[in-house]
């Protein structure tokens, strides 16, 4: 029996401009629930208020109308227990070793010595950093930079994991692999995940479902289940039934695309 | 130490001897200045003398003040106007300027307002170091990265907890380069002033042995602030470096 | 003018404001013994400017800044590009210049003299070594760090080695080199003044210095005043030629 975890009604978000008649109306109205324990993809041209969404559901800003509620709570601009977040940029702190960058949160929380220990070397295991606890980020590649940013996330042992295009500087294949240790993750902490991207193979790879997004103001255009089975791998992208997955994004996304980029005809 | 290095050490060396052939061939007279070598005798002897400590001592302590008031005044500033769009934007001519200004030109001011003690010579440092602190302290602040500053947020760190977990660690290496200018300027700064109008300090002790026709006293104290402020600027350099090192994306 | 220029120069126009009355304040704290107020200076300015002698020392001061801002200007260009181009030979030389920057160059002075001996040489060559080292290290790292695109794209195009200097390198690092000029002719005015406050009998800093020995608070406050208006105004004209060369790079 599926059980909501974070349920979105009504979301608008929009920032008021210099003078009235010059708001900019970022998204919505949003209707969406996620399930718990399900991994949930966002996909949509540029602009359409993908990251003010995620922005919105972490608590950093407050939604203009409409409610949010995780795990039955209201969220009004205040970030909540139990969410974890990995951002688009690169937000590993330059000056802590990849060890305490994980730790970080730990000793925030209060955590005790012992716990935050087995935690820590539990991450460093899982996102084969265990040679590089001792390292700088300056010294590491981005894709292992992202990778201590989801380390450090995950030893707080959220409950919904919400991803800004984490992989966006990444190359392809990199990509592809991350993907297979986010769909570890997944299936290990049994979170319910989040994932925006841009990148429609991605989301058709990863996701149990997955919204498509109108061109700003970002609205639900229509949501694809992709029926995938739970141990699922990069490897599927082989299967025939991926390349429809993908197809059937394409087709709704396309139109909105044009839209964005500020060609207003279509053509078939 | 690396190529560059030892070609580096090659060159003053090399330089150095042939200054001291040139003197001692008669080519530099005495008049103008003593061999290389004879001046690093003086300076040793002169040390061991300890005639100069109290100069030194005064110099040092001035430079230290300054530099001191200079940091302190110049992180405080700049974290109180950070946040303040207007109140930048209104300093801004000032501070984009203030190196082109000759301060030492205040100097006579200073001396009518405060008399010939120590207060104008660490004003003047004060007043040469204390911009540079400002500025880059505000630089320091600006290049917090934006998203540091969400994921400080999603930590649910107090004010308090932000500035000292993420914004001054990640402001660090620049604080440091306004430290290392502080540092330099202050030191220019009363050394200047003691310099060109001064009763005591190493500046003042150079001024009269050049008017005493000193030489054996004074190339020996040009040497010695020589290797004082070359050592203090790339200790810190140094350490800068080695902050700024941290940050370099590969 | 763009309203942001407007809004800039209200801002400026505003600071000037601020600081005529904190002088102003100032006055009325410190009292006519120790400075004169900002109107009364800027009279006895106007007046100055109108007899031969204050006459003579602005231009002793100007003929000496003139010639040390040409020689700054050559040999830190001359330095720069040579250096830039050769990458081991900058590497090896580049922390001498940045050592030389720092140190504080007033205690070369008794050197200079020595020298030079009293008058115009040991001045200009004052200025000379206060101005040219920023040329000579933003020059260098300008050239030093030209896009190796550029270069490639040089290659390509089979362009000979003048040309490849003259239509992209230069005005590629423009720009930079530009900025290490406005500080060479901040710190070139610096020096020069500093040099005239003794071992000269003429010109704006020796006549700061003699205004000191006989108290005379007006004459001090005129010439500051003289001295920070040029250096500003130039100043400021100078950073919005740096700005608009800045514009136009990637």
């Amino acid at each position: 029996m599926p059980v909501t975890h974070l349920s979105l009604r009504n979301v608008t978000r929009i920032y008021a401009g210099a003078a009235p008649g010059h708001d900019l109306h970022a998204l919505g109205p949003i209707d969406l629930d996620l399930e718990k324990g399900e991994f949930f993809a966002v996909v949509g041209p540029s602009g359409c208020g993908k990251s003010t969404l995620l922005d919105l559901i972490a608590g950093l800003s407050l939604a203009s109308e409409g409610t949010i509620e995780f795990e039955g709570r209201p969220i009004e601009g205040a970030v909540p227990a139990g969410i974890g977040v990995v951002f688009q940029e690169d937000a590993c702190f330059p000056w802590l070793t990849v060890a305490d960058n994980i730790a970080f949160g730990m000793r925030q929380a209060g955590l005790g010595a012992e716990e935050s220990q087995r935690r820590l070397d539990h991450a460093l295991d899982l996102m084969g950093l265990g040679d590089f606890s001792g390292a700088y980020p300056a010294q590491l590649s981005g894709g292992m930079r992202q990778r201590v940013c989801i380390a450090r996330t995950l030893v707080l042992q959220p409950r919904l994991i919400l991803l800004d295009e984490p992989f966006g500087a990444l190359d392809q294949q990199t990509r592809l692999l991350m993907g297979d240790e986010l769909l570890r993750l997944w299936r290990d902490t049994g979170a319910t995940v989040l994932l925006i991207t841009h990148a429609l193979d991605e989301a058709a790879m990863l996701a149990d479902r997955i919204v498509v997004m109108s061109a700003r103001p970002g609205r639900v255009l229509e949501i694809v289940n992709t029926g995938w089975p739970r141990d699922r791998d990069s490897r599927i992208v082989a299967d025939s039934a991926f390349g429809d997955i993908t197809g059937r994004l394409w087709r709704s996304l396309r139109g909105e695309s044009l839209k964005a980029l500020g060609r207003t005809r279509v053509t078939e | 130490m690396n190529r560059a290095a030892r070609y580096r050490i090659l060159l003053v060396a090399a330089a150095i001897v042939l200054i001291e052939l040139l003197c001692r061939a008669g080519v530099i007279d005495r008049l103008t200045m003593q061999p290389p070598s004879e001046m690093v005798r003086d300076l040793v002897v002169l040390l061991a003398s300890g005639s100069m400590n109290g100069a030194m001592l005064k110099t040092l302590t001035n430079v230290a003040i300054a530099c001191v008031l200079a940091v302190a005044a110049g992180i405080a500033f700049g974290v109180m106007i950070h946040g303040h769009r207007a109140v930048r934007n209104g300093l801004e001519p000032l501070f984009a300027t203030y190196y082109a200004i000759p301060i030492y030109a205040f100097y006579p001011l200073l001396i009518i307002l405060f008399g010939l003690g120590d207060a104008p010579q660490i004003l003047i440092g004060f007043m040469l170091a204390v911009v540079a602190m400002i500025v880059n302290t505000l630089n320091g602040l600006d290049r917090v990265p934006r998203v540091l500053m969400k994921t400080a947020r999603i930590y649910r760190l107090g004010p308090v907890a932000t500035a000292r977990k993420i914004t001054l660690p990640s402001a660090a290496p620049y604080l440091l380069t306004g430290v290392k200018f502080a540092v330099a300027y202050a030191f220019i700064g009363v050394i200047g002033a003691e310099f060109i109008m001064s009763r005591t300090g190493i500046g003042y002790e150079i001024s009269f042995a050049y008017n005493n026709f000193d030489n054996k006293t004074m190339y020996p104290l040009i040497i010695l602030i020589l290797i004082i402020s070359i050592l203090i600027n790339s200790t810190l350099s140094r350490w800068e470096a080695l902050l700024m090192q941290r940050r370099s994306r590969t | 003018m763009t309203a942001k220029a407007w809004l800039s120069a209200i801002n400026s126009a505003i600071l000037i404001a601020a600081l005529l009355v904190a002088w102003q304040l100032l006055f009325a704290v410190a009292g006519p013994q120790a400075m004169a107020p900002p109107l009364q200076t800027f009279r006895y300015l106007a007046h100055l400017l109108t007899t031969d002698a204050f006459r003579d020392h602005l231009e002793a001061t100007a003929r000496a800044f003139a010639f040390a801002l040409l020689l700054a200007l050559l040999f830190g260009l001359a330095i720069g590009f040579t250096l830039g181009m050769h990458r081991f030979a900058s590497e090896v030389i580049e922390p001498i210049l940045v050592s030389f920057y720092s140190i504080p160059k007033i205690t070369l002075y008794p050197v200079i003299l020595l020298a030079f001996g009293l008058g115009l040489p040991a001045k200009v060559a004052f200025g000379t070594i206060h101005g040219f080292v920023p040329v000579a290290i933003f020059t260098l790292v300008a050239v030093r760090n030209i896009d190796p695109v550029l270069l490639k794209t040089a290659h390509v195009l089979r362009l000979s080695r003048r040309k490849f200097v003259m239509s992209i390198l230069i005005p590629a690092a423009l720009p930079e080199i530009f900025t290490g000029i406005r500080i060479g002719f901040s710190l070139t005015l610096i020096g020069t003044l500093l040099g005239e406050m003794f071992g000269a009998q003429r010109g704006l800093g020796y006549l700061l210095m003699t205004a000191i020995g006989l108290q005379n608070v007006e004459l001090i406050m005129a010439v500051i005043l003289l001295i920070v208006l040029f250096a500003a105004s130039v100043s400021t004209i100078l950073i919005v030629v740096d700005h608009r060369l800045h514009r136009r790079m990637l």
